[in-house]
Protein backbone atom coordinates (compact mmCIF):
# COMPACT_ATOMS: atom_id res chain seq x y z
CA UNK A 1 0.00 0.00 0.00
CA UNK A 2 2.35 2.89 1.31
CA UNK A 3 5.04 1.33 -1.47
CA UNK A 4 2.32 1.64 -4.49
CA UNK A 5 1.29 5.30 -2.72
CA UNK A 6 5.04 6.39 -2.77
CA UNK A 7 6.00 4.85 -6.29
CA UNK A 8 7.70 7.36 -8.26
CA UNK A 9 6.26 10.17 -6.57
CA UNK A 10 8.52 10.26 -3.64
CA UNK A 11 10.33 7.65 -4.20
CA UNK A 12 12.84 6.26 -7.70
CA UNK A 13 10.81 3.15 -9.00
CA UNK A 14 13.53 1.25 -10.07
CA UNK A 15 15.24 1.29 -6.76
CA UNK A 16 15.42 -2.33 -5.29
CA UNK A 17 15.12 -1.15 -1.83
CA UNK A 18 13.24 1.64 -0.89
CA UNK A 19 12.15 2.30 3.01
CA UNK A 20 9.15 1.12 4.07
CA UNK A 21 6.51 3.73 6.08
CA UNK A 22 8.66 4.14 9.42
CA UNK A 23 11.84 4.29 7.40
CA UNK A 24 10.65 6.58 5.34
CA UNK A 25 9.23 8.81 7.84
CA UNK A 26 12.43 8.62 10.03
CA UNK A 27 14.60 9.01 7.01
CA UNK A 28 12.70 11.97 5.15
CA UNK A 29 12.76 13.68 9.08
CA UNK A 30 16.32 13.61 9.35
CA UNK A 31 16.85 15.03 5.76
CA UNK A 32 14.31 18.03 6.32
CA UNK A 33 15.82 18.26 10.12
CA UNK A 34 19.31 18.76 8.32
CA UNK A 35 18.34 20.98 5.67
CA UNK A 36 16.44 23.75 7.90
CA UNK A 37 19.93 23.65 9.99
CA UNK A 38 21.48 24.77 7.02
CA UNK A 39 19.34 27.16 5.39
CA UNK A 40 18.42 29.03 9.18
CA UNK A 41 22.17 30.88 8.87
CA UNK A 42 21.07 31.96 5.28
CA UNK A 43 17.44 32.79 6.26
CA UNK A 44 18.64 34.81 8.90
CA UNK A 45 21.53 37.05 7.08
CA UNK A 46 18.56 37.99 4.72
CA UNK A 47 15.92 38.92 7.78
CA UNK A 48 18.74 40.52 9.36
CA UNK A 49 19.70 42.84 6.24
CA UNK A 50 16.08 44.24 6.30
CA UNK A 51 16.08 44.43 9.98
CA UNK A 52 16.20 47.95 11.36
CA UNK A 53 19.47 48.58 12.56
CA UNK A 54 18.22 49.61 16.27
CA UNK A 55 16.04 46.57 16.43
CA UNK A 56 18.75 44.19 15.84
CA UNK A 57 20.05 44.73 19.79
CA UNK A 58 16.65 43.21 21.05
CA UNK A 59 16.71 40.07 22.68
CA UNK A 60 15.19 37.55 21.47
CA UNK A 61 15.46 38.78 18.20
CA UNK A 62 12.74 38.75 16.06
CA UNK A 63 11.96 35.91 13.54
CA UNK A 64 11.04 38.11 11.04
CA UNK A 65 11.65 41.45 11.20
CA UNK A 66 8.22 44.02 12.05
CA UNK A 67 8.98 46.50 10.56
CA UNK A 68 11.43 45.62 7.12
CA UNK A 69 13.47 47.98 5.65
CA UNK A 70 15.78 48.65 2.82
CA UNK A 71 18.30 51.28 4.93
CA UNK A 72 20.89 49.09 5.18
CA UNK A 73 21.35 47.81 2.08
CA UNK A 74 21.14 51.70 1.18
CA UNK A 75 23.69 52.47 3.75
CA UNK A 76 25.97 49.80 2.61
CA UNK A 77 25.54 50.71 -0.96
CA UNK A 78 26.63 54.51 -0.09
CA UNK A 79 29.71 53.60 1.48
CA UNK A 80 33.17 54.86 0.87
CA UNK A 81 34.57 52.94 -2.08
CA UNK A 82 31.65 49.97 -2.25
CA UNK A 83 31.62 50.40 -5.40
CA UNK A 84 34.97 50.04 -6.67
CA UNK A 85 35.22 46.73 -4.22
CA UNK A 86 32.17 45.29 -6.42
CA UNK A 87 33.90 46.57 -9.90
CA UNK A 88 36.73 44.81 -8.61
CA UNK A 89 35.10 41.75 -7.46
CA UNK A 90 33.16 41.51 -11.10
CA UNK A 91 36.54 42.22 -13.09
CA UNK A 92 38.82 39.50 -11.21
CA UNK A 93 35.72 37.00 -11.80
CA UNK A 94 35.21 37.63 -15.26
CA UNK A 95 38.57 37.82 -16.57
CA UNK A 96 39.71 35.03 -14.86
CA UNK A 97 36.86 33.09 -15.71
CA UNK A 98 37.41 33.56 -19.67
CA UNK A 99 41.13 33.02 -19.33
CA UNK A 100 40.88 29.57 -16.97
CA UNK A 101 38.49 28.68 -19.73
CA UNK A 102 40.88 29.20 -23.03
CA UNK A 103 44.34 27.91 -21.29
CA UNK A 104 42.35 25.37 -19.29
CA UNK A 105 40.86 23.72 -22.49
CA UNK A 106 43.56 24.28 -24.87
CA UNK A 107 46.01 22.19 -22.56
CA UNK A 108 43.37 19.58 -21.62
CA UNK A 109 43.48 19.10 -25.43
CA UNK A 110 46.98 18.86 -25.49
CA UNK A 111 47.10 16.32 -22.39
CA UNK A 112 43.94 14.65 -23.45
CA UNK A 113 44.82 13.97 -27.38
CA UNK A 114 48.26 15.01 -28.47
CA UNK A 115 50.28 13.09 -26.31
CA UNK A 116 53.78 14.98 -26.97
CA UNK A 117 57.59 13.82 -25.51
CA UNK A 118 56.81 14.62 -21.80
CA UNK A 119 53.19 15.23 -21.30
CA UNK A 120 52.92 12.35 -18.89
CA UNK A 121 55.02 14.09 -16.12
CA UNK A 122 53.78 17.13 -16.73
CA UNK A 123 50.15 15.79 -16.30
CA UNK A 124 51.41 14.15 -13.19
CA UNK A 125 53.08 17.75 -11.80
CA UNK A 126 49.35 18.97 -12.46
CA UNK A 127 48.20 16.60 -10.12
CA UNK A 128 50.61 16.94 -7.50
CA UNK A 129 49.48 21.00 -7.62
CA UNK A 130 46.25 20.70 -7.37
CA UNK A 131 47.18 19.46 -3.79
CA UNK A 132 49.91 22.00 -2.87
CA UNK A 133 48.62 24.35 -0.17
CA UNK A 134 48.03 27.58 -1.23
CA UNK A 135 50.11 28.96 1.65
CA UNK A 136 53.31 27.02 0.62
CA UNK A 137 53.32 30.03 -2.52
CA UNK A 138 51.79 32.99 -0.91
CA UNK A 139 54.95 34.52 0.58
CA UNK A 140 57.16 33.66 -2.57
CA UNK A 141 53.95 34.66 -4.95
CA UNK A 142 53.89 38.00 -3.02
CA UNK A 143 57.34 38.77 -2.77
CA UNK A 144 57.56 37.92 -7.08
CA UNK A 145 54.36 40.12 -7.67
CA UNK A 146 55.82 42.83 -5.65
CA UNK A 147 58.98 42.93 -7.38
CA UNK A 148 57.30 43.06 -10.76
CA UNK A 149 55.79 46.05 -9.17
CA UNK A 150 52.23 44.86 -9.25
CA UNK A 151 51.25 45.31 -5.64
CA UNK A 152 47.73 46.90 -5.37
CA UNK A 153 47.21 46.89 -8.88
CA UNK A 154 44.28 44.98 -11.22
CA UNK A 155 46.85 42.68 -12.53
CA UNK A 156 48.39 42.20 -10.02
CA UNK A 157 44.73 40.88 -8.59
CA UNK A 158 44.19 38.82 -11.92
CA UNK A 159 47.81 37.47 -12.66
CA UNK A 160 48.97 34.91 -10.10
CA UNK A 161 45.47 33.29 -10.28
CA UNK A 162 45.68 32.63 -14.11
CA UNK A 163 47.29 28.92 -13.54
CA UNK A 164 44.66 26.50 -12.69
CA UNK A 165 45.90 22.81 -12.20
CA UNK A 166 42.41 21.62 -11.66
CA UNK A 167 41.47 23.39 -14.97
CA UNK A 168 43.64 22.01 -16.72
CA UNK A 169 42.45 18.51 -14.54
CA UNK A 170 39.10 19.00 -15.81
CA UNK A 171 39.39 19.67 -19.26
CA UNK A 172 41.59 16.66 -19.59
CA UNK A 173 38.99 14.11 -17.97
CA UNK A 174 36.17 15.65 -20.34
CA UNK A 175 38.10 15.66 -23.26
CA UNK A 176 39.28 12.33 -23.00
CA UNK A 177 35.81 11.21 -23.36
CA UNK A 178 35.46 12.16 -26.76
CA UNK A 179 36.17 9.48 -29.21
CA UNK A 180 39.35 10.16 -31.11
CA UNK A 181 38.14 8.76 -34.54
CA UNK A 182 36.35 12.12 -34.49
CA UNK A 183 39.26 14.15 -34.63
CA UNK A 184 41.00 11.36 -37.25
CA UNK A 185 38.80 12.13 -39.95
CA UNK A 186 38.88 15.97 -39.07
CA UNK A 187 42.78 15.46 -40.25
CA UNK A 188 41.64 13.20 -42.88
CA UNK A 189 39.42 15.85 -44.06
CA UNK A 190 42.36 18.68 -44.00
CA UNK A 191 42.04 20.53 -40.61
CA UNK A 192 44.48 21.07 -38.78
CA UNK A 193 44.76 21.04 -35.44
CA UNK A 194 44.16 24.15 -34.18
CA UNK A 195 40.90 23.44 -36.71
CA UNK A 196 39.87 20.52 -34.90
CA UNK A 197 39.83 22.32 -31.13
CA UNK A 198 38.14 25.06 -31.81
CA UNK A 199 35.59 23.61 -34.28
CA UNK A 200 35.45 19.44 -33.08
CA UNK A 201 36.83 19.92 -29.44
CA UNK A 202 34.91 23.31 -28.04
CA UNK A 203 31.26 22.24 -29.40
CA UNK A 204 31.48 18.99 -28.02
CA UNK A 205 32.68 19.68 -24.25
CA UNK A 206 30.58 22.51 -23.93
CA UNK A 207 28.70 20.91 -20.42
CA UNK A 208 32.28 21.03 -19.21
CA UNK A 209 33.33 24.39 -20.40
CA UNK A 210 30.50 25.47 -18.52
CA UNK A 211 31.04 24.17 -15.45
CA UNK A 212 34.65 25.09 -15.92
CA UNK A 213 32.99 28.58 -15.90
CA UNK A 214 31.01 28.76 -13.53
CA UNK A 215 32.61 27.12 -10.87
CA UNK A 216 35.55 29.32 -11.42
CA UNK A 217 33.60 32.41 -11.78
CA UNK A 218 32.28 31.76 -7.83
CA UNK A 219 35.79 30.74 -6.45
CA UNK A 220 37.34 33.87 -7.82
CA UNK A 221 34.17 35.88 -6.56
CA UNK A 222 34.96 34.74 -3.49
CA UNK A 223 39.01 34.11 -3.13
CA UNK A 224 40.21 36.19 0.00
CA UNK A 225 43.78 35.54 0.77
CA UNK A 226 45.29 36.89 -2.07
CA UNK A 227 43.30 40.09 -2.66
CA UNK A 228 43.64 40.78 1.35
CA UNK A 229 47.57 39.83 1.03
CA UNK A 230 47.92 42.12 -2.53
CA UNK A 231 45.94 44.95 -1.99
CA UNK A 232 46.95 48.00 0.30
CA UNK A 233 44.42 50.65 -0.68
CA UNK A 234 41.26 51.07 0.01
CA UNK A 235 39.77 51.07 -3.42
CA UNK A 236 41.68 48.07 -4.79
CA UNK A 237 40.32 46.34 -2.38
CA UNK A 238 37.32 43.23 -3.62
CA UNK A 239 34.21 42.38 -2.26
CA UNK A 240 34.94 39.81 0.24
CA UNK A 241 37.92 41.31 1.72
CA UNK A 242 36.18 44.99 1.68
CA UNK A 243 33.46 43.36 3.83
CA UNK A 244 35.52 42.06 6.44
CA UNK A 245 37.22 45.45 6.62
CA UNK A 246 33.60 46.88 7.37
CA UNK A 247 33.23 44.31 10.04
CA UNK A 248 36.44 45.66 11.44
CA UNK A 249 35.38 49.28 11.41
CA UNK A 250 31.89 48.99 12.75
CA UNK A 251 31.85 45.36 14.45
CA UNK A 252 28.28 45.81 16.24
CA UNK A 253 26.36 47.00 12.98
CA UNK A 254 25.17 43.67 12.12
CA UNK A 255 22.74 44.58 10.05
CA UNK A 256 25.06 46.04 7.61
CA UNK A 257 27.07 43.24 7.62
CA UNK A 258 24.54 41.33 7.05
CA UNK A 259 23.42 43.81 4.37
CA UNK A 260 26.49 43.43 2.32
CA UNK A 261 26.71 39.94 2.89
CA UNK A 262 23.35 39.60 0.92
CA UNK A 263 24.82 41.80 -2.17
CA UNK A 264 28.45 40.02 -2.14
CA UNK A 265 25.71 36.53 -1.81
CA UNK A 266 23.33 37.59 -4.73
CA UNK A 267 25.67 36.69 -7.85
CA UNK A 268 26.76 33.54 -6.78
CA UNK A 269 23.50 32.24 -5.52
CA UNK A 270 21.58 33.40 -8.93
CA UNK A 271 24.46 31.82 -10.86
CA UNK A 272 23.87 28.42 -8.82
CA UNK A 273 20.40 28.69 -9.01
CA UNK A 274 20.43 29.04 -12.99
CA UNK A 275 23.02 26.22 -13.41
CA UNK A 276 22.15 24.27 -11.04
CA UNK A 277 22.26 21.06 -13.58
CA UNK A 278 26.03 21.44 -14.78
CA UNK A 279 27.27 21.73 -11.23
CA UNK A 280 25.61 18.93 -9.46
CA UNK A 281 26.92 16.89 -12.30
CA UNK A 282 30.45 17.88 -12.93
CA UNK A 283 31.79 17.66 -9.21
CA UNK A 284 31.38 14.24 -10.04
CA UNK A 285 33.74 14.31 -12.94
CA UNK A 286 36.23 16.69 -11.33
CA UNK A 287 36.64 14.38 -8.72
CA UNK A 288 36.83 11.08 -10.00
CA UNK A 289 40.77 10.34 -10.66
CA UNK A 290 41.51 9.29 -13.79
CA UNK B 1 38.46 2.66 -8.81
CA UNK B 2 35.09 2.81 -10.06
CA UNK B 3 34.99 4.36 -13.39
CA UNK B 4 33.15 7.27 -14.07
CA UNK B 5 31.30 8.08 -17.08
CA UNK B 6 34.65 10.44 -17.99
CA UNK B 7 37.12 8.09 -17.56
CA UNK B 8 35.64 4.67 -18.56
CA UNK B 9 36.32 4.57 -22.13
CA UNK B 10 39.63 6.62 -21.22
CA UNK B 11 41.28 3.93 -20.04
CA UNK B 12 42.22 0.83 -22.55
CA UNK B 13 43.45 3.01 -25.74
CA UNK B 14 43.98 0.72 -28.65
CA UNK B 15 48.14 1.33 -29.83
CA UNK B 16 47.72 4.76 -32.16
CA UNK B 17 48.44 4.88 -36.14
CA UNK B 18 51.49 5.85 -37.49
CA UNK B 19 50.07 9.06 -38.74
CA UNK B 20 49.94 12.00 -35.98
CA UNK B 21 53.08 10.73 -34.49
CA UNK B 22 56.47 12.59 -34.62
CA UNK B 23 57.45 16.28 -34.43
CA UNK B 24 54.83 18.24 -36.06
CA UNK B 25 52.49 16.60 -33.20
CA UNK B 26 54.55 17.41 -30.54
CA UNK B 27 54.69 20.70 -31.56
CA UNK B 28 51.45 21.19 -31.72
CA UNK B 29 50.79 19.82 -28.12
CA UNK B 30 53.41 22.07 -26.92
CA UNK B 31 51.69 25.04 -29.13
CA UNK B 32 48.26 24.28 -27.39
CA UNK B 33 49.85 23.65 -23.98
CA UNK B 34 52.07 26.74 -23.95
CA UNK B 35 50.12 29.53 -22.83
CA UNK B 36 48.94 27.99 -19.79
CA UNK B 37 52.85 26.06 -19.34
CA UNK B 38 53.82 30.00 -19.13
CA UNK B 39 51.71 30.84 -16.44
CA UNK B 40 52.29 27.64 -14.57
CA UNK B 41 55.87 28.13 -14.57
CA UNK B 42 55.84 31.49 -13.47
CA UNK B 43 53.21 31.40 -10.72
CA UNK B 44 53.31 28.09 -9.50
CA UNK B 45 56.58 26.21 -10.25
CA UNK B 46 58.77 29.31 -9.42
CA UNK B 47 57.30 30.39 -6.22
CA UNK B 48 57.30 26.55 -5.03
CA UNK B 49 61.17 26.56 -5.54
CA UNK B 50 61.57 30.03 -4.41
CA UNK B 51 59.77 28.62 -1.36
CA UNK B 52 62.60 26.08 -0.45
CA UNK B 53 64.95 28.80 -0.74
CA UNK B 54 63.17 31.41 1.48
CA UNK B 55 62.79 28.88 4.35
CA UNK B 56 66.47 29.01 4.73
CA UNK B 57 66.92 32.34 4.54
CA UNK B 58 66.18 35.51 7.31
CA UNK B 59 64.18 37.86 4.55
CA UNK B 60 63.05 40.84 6.06
CA UNK B 61 62.36 44.23 4.28
CA UNK B 62 65.70 45.62 4.08
CA UNK B 63 68.47 42.74 4.38
CA UNK B 64 68.18 38.80 3.49
CA UNK B 65 70.72 36.16 5.19
CA UNK B 66 71.20 32.69 4.76
CA UNK B 67 70.60 30.62 8.17
CA UNK B 68 70.59 27.11 7.45
CA UNK B 69 68.20 25.38 9.20
CA UNK B 70 67.38 27.94 11.85
CA UNK B 71 63.81 28.80 10.60
CA UNK B 72 62.67 24.48 10.98
CA UNK B 73 64.68 24.89 13.63
CA UNK B 74 62.34 27.58 15.10
CA UNK B 75 59.58 26.19 14.03
CA UNK B 76 59.56 23.40 16.02
CA UNK B 77 60.60 25.21 19.19
CA UNK B 78 57.88 27.70 18.49
CA UNK B 79 55.00 26.96 21.15
CA UNK B 80 52.61 28.90 19.49
CA UNK B 81 52.85 27.19 16.32
CA UNK B 82 53.13 23.78 18.64
CA UNK B 83 49.60 25.28 19.54
CA UNK B 84 48.41 26.25 16.40
CA UNK B 85 49.37 22.94 14.89
CA UNK B 86 47.38 20.91 17.53
CA UNK B 87 44.46 23.28 17.57
CA UNK B 88 44.43 22.40 13.36
CA UNK B 89 44.81 18.64 13.99
CA UNK B 90 42.03 18.55 16.29
CA UNK B 91 39.88 20.98 13.87
CA UNK B 92 40.70 18.73 11.01
CA UNK B 93 39.81 15.51 12.99
CA UNK B 94 37.08 16.29 14.49
CA UNK B 95 35.02 18.46 11.26
CA UNK B 96 36.23 15.65 8.65
CA UNK B 97 34.63 13.07 10.44
CA UNK B 98 31.28 14.68 10.87
CA UNK B 99 31.20 16.18 7.55
CA UNK B 100 31.87 12.64 6.21
CA UNK B 101 29.59 10.64 8.65
CA UNK B 102 26.90 13.32 7.50
CA UNK B 103 27.26 13.33 3.74
CA UNK B 104 26.94 9.68 3.99
CA UNK B 105 23.95 9.92 6.37
CA UNK B 106 22.92 12.24 3.55
CA UNK B 107 23.85 10.08 1.08
CA UNK B 108 21.77 7.32 1.70
CA UNK B 109 18.66 8.77 2.60
CA UNK B 110 17.95 10.72 -0.26
CA UNK B 111 19.43 7.44 -2.63
CA UNK B 112 15.89 5.59 -2.97
CA UNK B 113 14.11 8.97 -3.25
CA UNK B 114 12.51 10.12 -6.99
CA UNK B 115 15.17 12.60 -8.54
CA UNK B 116 13.56 15.68 -8.79
CA UNK B 117 13.76 15.08 -4.91
CA UNK B 118 17.08 14.30 -4.81
CA UNK B 119 17.94 17.50 -7.17
CA UNK B 120 16.03 19.31 -4.28
CA UNK B 121 17.67 18.36 -1.53
CA UNK B 122 21.22 17.85 -3.07
CA UNK B 123 20.63 22.16 -4.11
CA UNK B 124 19.42 22.51 -0.81
CA UNK B 125 23.08 21.17 0.80
CA UNK B 126 25.02 22.36 -1.73
CA UNK B 127 24.19 26.32 -1.46
CA UNK B 128 26.28 27.34 1.54
CA UNK B 129 28.95 25.75 -0.52
CA UNK B 130 29.07 28.52 -3.08
CA UNK B 131 28.44 31.39 -0.64
CA UNK B 132 32.24 32.51 0.57
CA UNK B 133 33.71 31.51 3.83
CA UNK B 134 33.48 35.45 4.72
CA UNK B 135 30.23 35.24 3.99
CA UNK B 136 29.40 32.92 6.25
CA UNK B 137 31.76 33.89 8.84
CA UNK B 138 29.55 37.10 9.12
CA UNK B 139 26.44 35.19 9.21
CA UNK B 140 27.67 33.12 11.92
CA UNK B 141 29.35 36.00 13.67
CA UNK B 142 26.04 36.86 14.71
CA UNK B 143 24.39 34.30 14.87
CA UNK B 144 27.11 33.25 18.13
CA UNK B 145 26.95 37.18 19.37
CA UNK B 146 26.67 36.47 22.96
CA UNK B 147 23.94 38.81 24.20
CA UNK B 148 21.65 39.03 20.92
CA UNK B 149 22.75 36.23 18.58
CA UNK B 150 20.42 33.34 17.53
CA UNK B 151 21.81 30.65 18.94
CA UNK B 152 21.42 32.01 22.92
CA UNK B 153 17.82 33.08 22.05
CA UNK B 154 17.69 29.39 20.92
CA UNK B 155 19.32 27.65 23.85
CA UNK B 156 17.55 30.41 26.19
CA UNK B 157 14.13 28.36 24.99
CA UNK B 158 15.28 25.23 27.12
CA UNK B 159 16.35 27.47 30.05
CA UNK B 160 19.94 27.85 29.46
CA UNK B 161 21.83 30.67 30.51
CA UNK B 162 23.48 32.55 26.97
CA UNK B 163 26.96 31.01 26.35
CA UNK B 164 30.24 33.77 24.87
CA UNK B 165 30.52 31.21 22.41
CA UNK B 166 33.78 33.00 20.45
CA UNK B 167 34.94 34.80 23.78
CA UNK B 168 35.68 31.45 25.84
CA UNK B 169 39.05 29.40 25.30
CA UNK B 170 36.95 26.58 26.02
CA UNK B 171 33.95 27.05 23.39
CA UNK B 172 36.20 28.96 20.70
CA UNK B 173 36.80 26.19 18.86
CA UNK B 174 34.34 23.65 19.46
CA UNK B 175 32.10 26.66 18.04
CA UNK B 176 34.19 27.38 14.86
CA UNK B 177 33.78 23.50 14.81
CA UNK B 178 30.30 23.21 14.46
CA UNK B 179 29.69 26.11 12.08
CA UNK B 180 31.88 24.26 9.60
CA UNK B 181 30.22 20.80 9.76
CA UNK B 182 26.67 22.81 9.86
CA UNK B 183 27.59 24.50 6.76
CA UNK B 184 30.32 22.08 4.74
CA UNK B 185 29.93 18.98 3.07
CA UNK B 186 27.98 19.88 0.02
CA UNK B 187 29.92 18.34 -2.58
CA UNK B 188 30.31 15.37 -0.49
CA UNK B 189 26.58 14.88 -0.51
CA UNK B 190 26.81 14.83 -4.42
CA UNK B 191 29.78 12.89 -4.87
CA UNK B 192 28.74 10.14 -2.45
CA UNK B 193 25.42 10.14 -3.78
CA UNK B 194 26.85 9.60 -6.94
CA UNK B 195 28.58 6.43 -6.40
CA UNK B 196 25.64 5.10 -4.77
CA UNK B 197 23.32 5.26 -7.31
CA UNK B 198 26.53 3.53 -9.65
CA UNK B 199 26.23 0.11 -7.68
CA UNK B 200 24.91 -1.97 -10.05
CA UNK B 201 21.20 -3.13 -8.57
CA UNK B 202 21.72 -6.58 -8.87
CA UNK B 203 24.35 -6.60 -5.94
CA UNK B 204 21.30 -5.36 -3.71
CA UNK B 205 18.90 -8.14 -5.22
CA UNK B 206 21.34 -10.95 -4.17
CA UNK B 207 21.75 -9.87 -1.03
CA UNK B 208 17.87 -9.11 -0.18
CA UNK B 209 17.37 -12.56 -1.50
CA UNK B 210 20.48 -14.14 1.27
CA UNK B 211 17.80 -12.24 3.99
CA UNK B 212 20.58 -9.45 4.52
CA UNK B 213 18.87 -6.80 7.15
CA UNK B 214 19.25 -2.99 5.80
CA UNK B 215 22.63 -2.56 8.19
CA UNK B 216 24.74 -5.21 6.73
CA UNK B 217 23.52 -4.23 3.24
CA UNK B 218 24.91 -0.68 4.38
CA UNK B 219 27.79 -1.78 5.69
CA UNK B 220 29.19 -4.91 3.15
CA UNK B 221 27.68 -3.84 0.13
CA UNK B 222 26.79 -0.19 -0.14
CA UNK B 223 30.03 0.78 1.77
CA UNK B 224 32.67 -1.08 0.09
CA UNK B 225 31.29 0.01 -3.33
CA UNK B 226 31.55 3.96 -2.50
CA UNK B 227 35.18 3.04 -0.31
CA UNK B 228 37.22 4.96 -3.50
CA UNK B 229 35.05 8.05 -3.18
CA UNK B 230 35.43 8.10 0.45
CA UNK B 231 38.62 8.06 -0.37
CA UNK B 232 38.88 10.91 -2.44
CA UNK B 233 36.84 12.71 0.16
CA UNK B 234 39.28 11.93 3.16
CA UNK B 235 42.08 12.97 1.63
CA UNK B 236 40.51 16.42 0.04
CA UNK B 237 38.84 16.68 3.04
CA UNK B 238 41.92 16.77 5.60
CA UNK B 239 43.94 18.77 3.18
CA UNK B 240 41.46 21.63 2.72
CA UNK B 241 40.69 21.70 6.37
CA UNK B 242 43.82 21.51 7.34
CA UNK B 243 44.13 25.26 5.87
CA UNK B 244 41.24 26.76 7.70
CA UNK B 245 42.08 30.47 8.01
CA UNK B 246 39.02 33.14 6.77
CA UNK B 247 36.87 32.04 9.76
CA UNK B 248 39.64 32.44 12.45
CA UNK B 249 40.81 35.69 10.17
CA UNK B 250 37.08 37.42 10.96
CA UNK B 251 35.68 35.80 13.58
CA UNK B 252 38.19 34.96 16.45
CA UNK B 253 41.59 36.39 14.73
CA UNK B 254 42.77 33.51 16.98
CA UNK B 255 41.57 33.97 19.92
CA UNK B 256 40.78 33.63 23.02
CA UNK B 257 44.61 33.31 24.31
CA UNK B 258 45.30 31.52 21.31
CA UNK B 259 42.71 28.74 21.41
CA UNK B 260 41.45 29.32 18.25
CA UNK B 261 44.99 29.74 16.32
CA UNK B 262 45.38 27.49 12.95
CA UNK B 263 48.34 27.18 11.29
CA UNK B 264 47.77 28.89 8.28
CA UNK B 265 46.26 32.49 10.65
CA UNK B 266 49.75 31.50 12.17
CA UNK B 267 51.75 31.70 8.59
CA UNK B 268 49.42 34.65 7.77
CA UNK B 269 50.53 36.86 10.94
CA UNK B 270 54.02 35.96 10.84
CA UNK B 271 54.47 36.91 6.88
CA UNK B 272 52.12 39.82 7.02
CA UNK B 273 51.95 41.05 10.60
CA UNK B 274 55.14 40.52 11.53
CA UNK B 275 56.68 40.99 7.94
CA UNK B 276 59.55 37.61 9.02
CA UNK B 277 58.85 36.27 5.56
CA UNK B 278 61.77 33.31 5.55
CA UNK B 279 60.38 32.36 8.93
CA UNK B 280 56.52 31.89 7.46
CA UNK B 281 57.76 30.37 4.33
CA UNK B 282 59.87 28.00 6.77
CA UNK B 283 56.28 27.18 8.45
CA UNK B 284 54.57 26.74 5.05
CA UNK B 285 56.86 24.31 3.96
CA UNK B 286 56.20 22.08 7.14
CA UNK B 287 52.41 22.73 6.43
CA UNK B 288 52.97 21.41 3.41
CA UNK B 289 54.88 18.35 4.50
CA UNK B 290 52.36 17.36 7.17
CA UNK B 291 49.67 17.53 4.54
CA UNK B 292 51.31 15.16 2.36
CA UNK B 293 52.42 12.41 5.31
CA UNK B 294 48.10 12.45 6.13
CA UNK B 295 47.53 12.05 2.32
CA UNK B 296 50.08 9.27 2.61
CA UNK B 297 48.57 8.16 5.50
CA UNK B 298 45.18 7.93 4.66
CA UNK B 299 45.56 6.05 1.33
CA UNK B 300 47.72 3.54 3.00
CA UNK B 301 45.31 2.65 5.43
CA UNK B 302 42.17 3.02 3.54
CA UNK B 303 43.28 1.83 0.21
CA UNK B 304 44.21 -1.00 1.49
CA UNK B 305 41.51 -3.29 -0.16
CA UNK B 306 39.76 -0.62 -2.73
CA UNK B 307 40.70 -2.82 -5.57
CA UNK B 308 37.25 -5.11 -5.93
Amino acid sequence: MWRRLTRGRLFDPDHPMPPGPFGSFVGLGILVALAVAISVPMYWMVVTAITPTGMTAKFPPDLFPADPTLRNLQEIVQRRHFWNWVANSTFMAVVLTLATLVLGSMAGYAFAKIPFKGSRPLFWLHIVAMMLPFEVILVPLFILVSRMGLVDTHAGLVVPLLASPFAVFLMKQFIQTLPTELMDSARIDGANEFQIYTLVVLPLIRAGLAFLGIITFVNTWNVFVWPLVVTRSAEMRTLQVGLALVREEVPLFYALHMAGAVIAAAPVILVFFAFQRYFLRGVTVGAVKG
Amino acid sequence: MTPSPATATATPRPPRTRRGRGPRRDLWGWFFIAPHLFVFALFVLLPVAFAVVLAFLDYRPMRVTWVGLDNFERVFRDELFGRALRNTTVFTAVVVTFWLGKALLIAYLIDPLAKGWQTFFKSAFYLPGVTSSIIISLIWLWIFNPSFGLLNAFIALFGLEPVSWLGSTRTALPSLMAMQIIMGGGSSIVLLSAAMSRIPRDLYEVAILDGASRGRVFGQVVVPLIQPTLLYLVVTGTINTFQVFESVYVMTQGGPQFATTTVVYRIYTTAFQRFDLGYASAQAIVLFAITMVLAAIQFRWLGRDVEY
